[in-house]
């Protein structure tokens, strides 16, 4: 049986905003039967491009059914613009997570989005286009490619769990190898052409670090009545302190870990350790 | 109705009450090891005789023909293996496309396993799950190291010929094994009166416990053990013998020698209500699989325009146990490869379950069954972007 969470099961057993709206602004129509998922969504949006209201049709598993649920619940209230944001991993998320071998059902809510604001727009989705890698579920390498960039997948497995392509006969398998190498290769090539360097020196690393605080950590820290101040940068090894509620916050360690690490390693340098002054 | 409505008795059964009440005394007091020579080993010896006499009664064996395994699965494994190298020289393989993962993949493995490559004949079923046996005659030739065809199908019941087939393959001089795991305690099996050379059966399939099986080697057939290591099991099968299960096996057999008359009657019946009820009261409702040539236990219907985990999960709300061929509920991206052998369309075979009873079902469980299910599929099928209500 499969590990689903509350808010999965909440949503699959009293999904909200089931059907089919009429005089729908956007459509957005993906997947078949015989894929053994479909989803069905319309979309109503104002004046000011703002999404008012949101329904869906689905056929299929509990995953998909929360999933597209929840989507709707994410997009009411959005601006288009906004919602042409939302990602596969978005809607993950707000269930809580999805077992593995069942993100496509994410990834189906999310084109189910992307071909509703299209429509909305009288635009042609790019993901028509492409050629088609897995015949048995008619996934082309565009979707395949970006699946791997936006997903950060790494084997051809976690494909499959994501987008479907190579999960029924399995003859696709070393087209999806080749696609997956080739993406991967491309991406390694991102960092060099970014202004992120490699190396820093220290002085570098300390004006870094404090504009990343400045302008990334301690507007979120101050919405909850709390500060960051930087100690000492020795290396890699970063010091900082906490200041007002953070100070006596139990969730310290993990505002410093999850919250303020990970924001420097992402936007000065991937190899900091951050750590709290005793 | 607060009470589990148990309704998966293909993937596995209660235990008797009575099964778990032979079984107890070997877990406490008589916990000998039947191979040491002193009165205490030696009764649990005895009661392991007993069970032999048990299994080989309900299947028309001789006690000496039975050996004790740890499942069904490994009953296959050791039939294959050692038909196999009883004609090293031959090699070519005949079985199904519906057959249980146990002999599936054993043979998708022999079949591009390096070194030894065996060439595997997989026969077609048609739409209700039926063999052509001219293709089967056909498939038998000089390279045929083994057939192996299922008695009864695990997912929809239906029954294959396998007396006649175990004939013809006598006939052409080829061993013939059969997992009979869906098919004993539900329909009668007498190996004295046929040509089958092995036979796979599990225990809890048939109200004994998990981790104990049966391999069935007729008398004369040559045989190699899977498992090698002591003398247990007159050196068919090494390992100290899983006791209280082998007891519990035995009386579960006798136990089903009793009931194979309730079984083909009042089981029968109340399988013959629900599917009946079911394709009546819910449109566009298919039944899978012949419907005569079937375990009486046994019903798989599809639901079409939903999804059989979506279904699964609403009926498991309501503590109604089944299973599904649809692709979700297996975590693999295509549904049943049984249904799909049948080919019954996409369309029904995402929405298929299987229901299958026992006799511990009663008419109470049914009624509750048929008057739930209707709103189930019609939740789901307002939900779903094909249905079109008629």
């Amino acid at each position: 049986m499969w590990e689903y969470t509350d808010k999965v099961q909440q949503h699959f057993l009293h999904p909200l905003n089931v059907g089919e709206l009429e005089n729908a602004s956007g459509t957005g129509d993906v997947g078949s039967l015989a894929c053994g998922d479909a989803l069905k969504l319309t979309i109503a949006v104002d004046s000011n491009d703002v999404i008012t209201d949101a329904k869906f049709k689905t056929f299929g598993c509990a995953s998909a059914i929360a999933s597209s649920s929840v989507l709707t619940e994410m997009i009411k209230g959005m601006p288009v613009e906004e919602a042409a944001k939302v990602t596969n991993e978005d809607i993950a998320e707000k269930l809580g997570g999805l077992p593995k071998e069942k993100m496509h059902c994410s990834v189906m809510g999310r084109e189910a989005l992307e071909a509703a604001i299209a429509d909305y727009k009288g635009a042609i989705l790019p993901m028509v286009e492409g050629e088609v890698v897995c015949e048995c579920f008619g996934v082309t390498d565009l979707e395949v490619i970006r699946a791997i960039n936006e997903s950060n997948l790494r084997s051809v497995e976690e494909i499959t769990n994501f987008t479907k392509a190579g999960g029924g006969c399995g003859k696709c398998e070393d087209k999806l190898r080749d696609l997956l190498a080739k993406t991967l290769n491309e991406q390694s090539v991102i960092p060099v052409t970014d202004a992120r360097p490699k190396r820093m020196t220290t002085l570098q690393k300390i004006k870094k670090i404090e504009e990343v605080l400045e302008k990334e950590v301690r507007p979120g820290l101050k919405k909850d009545g709390g500060d960051i101040e930087l100690i000492d940068v020795d290396g890699d090894f970063v010091t900082v302190s906490l200041l007002g509620a953070c100070k006596s916050c139990n969730k310290s360690q993990t505002t410093i870990k999850e919250y303020v690490e990970r924001k420097l390693r992402e936007l000065v340098l991937e190899t900091l350790i951050v750590e709290e002054a005793n | 109705m607060n009470k589990t409505v148990y309704l998966d008795n293909n993937a596995t059964t209660m235990v008797a009450s009575e099964v778990v009440d032979v079984m107890q005394p070997y877990f406490s007091e008589l916990y000998g090891n039947p191979s040491s020579m002193y009165t205490f080993g030696g009764q649990v010896g005895s009661a392991l005789s007993n069970a032999r006499n048990q299994v080989a009664e309900l299947i028309g064996a001789h006690p000496n023909e039975i050996t004790f395994t740890s499942c069904g699965t490994e009953s296959d494994s050791t039939a294959f293996l050692s038909a196999l190298r009883a004609t090293p020289e031959k090699r070519h393989i005949i079985t199904t496309r519906t057959e249980h993962p146990a002999i599936k993949t054993l043979c998708d493995s022999l079949e591009t396993m390096t070194g030894i490559r065996y060439r595997i004949t997989r026969l077609k079923v048609d739409s209700e799950g039926m063999l052509d046996m001219k293709e089967y005659r056909d498939a038998i030739c000089e390279d045929t190291a083994i057939v192996s065809v299922m008695w009864a199908n695990n997912e929809t019941g239906v029954i294959f010929p396998v007396e006649e087939m175990a004939r013809i393959a006598k006939n052409r001089g080829v061993l013939f094994h059969t997992d009979a795991v869906q098919a004993v305690g539900k329909i009668p099996i007498n190996l004295q009166e046929n040509d089958i050379d092995f036979l796979s059966l599990s225990g809890h399939k048939l109200h004994a416990p998990k981790g104990v099986g049966v391999l069935y080697v007729r008398k004369g057939t040559m045989f190699t053990p899977f498992l090698t290591g002591g003398h247990q099991e007159h050196g068919r099968r090494g390992g100290t013998e899983n006791v209280a299960s082998i007891v519990g096996l035995g009386k579960a057999c006798e136990l089903a020698g009793q009931m194979l008359e309730e079984e083909n009657t009042r089981v029968r019946a109340l399988r013959d209500k629900l599917e009946d009820g079911l394709l009546t009261s819910i449109p566009k409702a298919l039944l899978n699989g012949s419907k005569e040539n079937r375990l009486p236990n046994t019903t798989n219907i599809s639901f079409e325009y939903v999804e059989g985990e979506a279904i699964l999960l609403y009926m498991n709300q309501l503590n109604i146990c089944a299973s599904s061929g649809s692709a979700c509920t297996s975590g693999s991206l295509e549904p049943s490869h049984v249904l799909r052998a049948m080919g019954v369309p996409f369309t029904a075979a995402h929405g298929s379950i299987r229901f299958s009873l026992s006799v511990y079902n009663t008419e109470e469980e049914i009624d509750f069954v048929l008057e739930k299910m209707p709103a189930i599929i019609k939740t789901l099928r307002d939900m779903s972007p094909f249905w079109k209500d008629a």
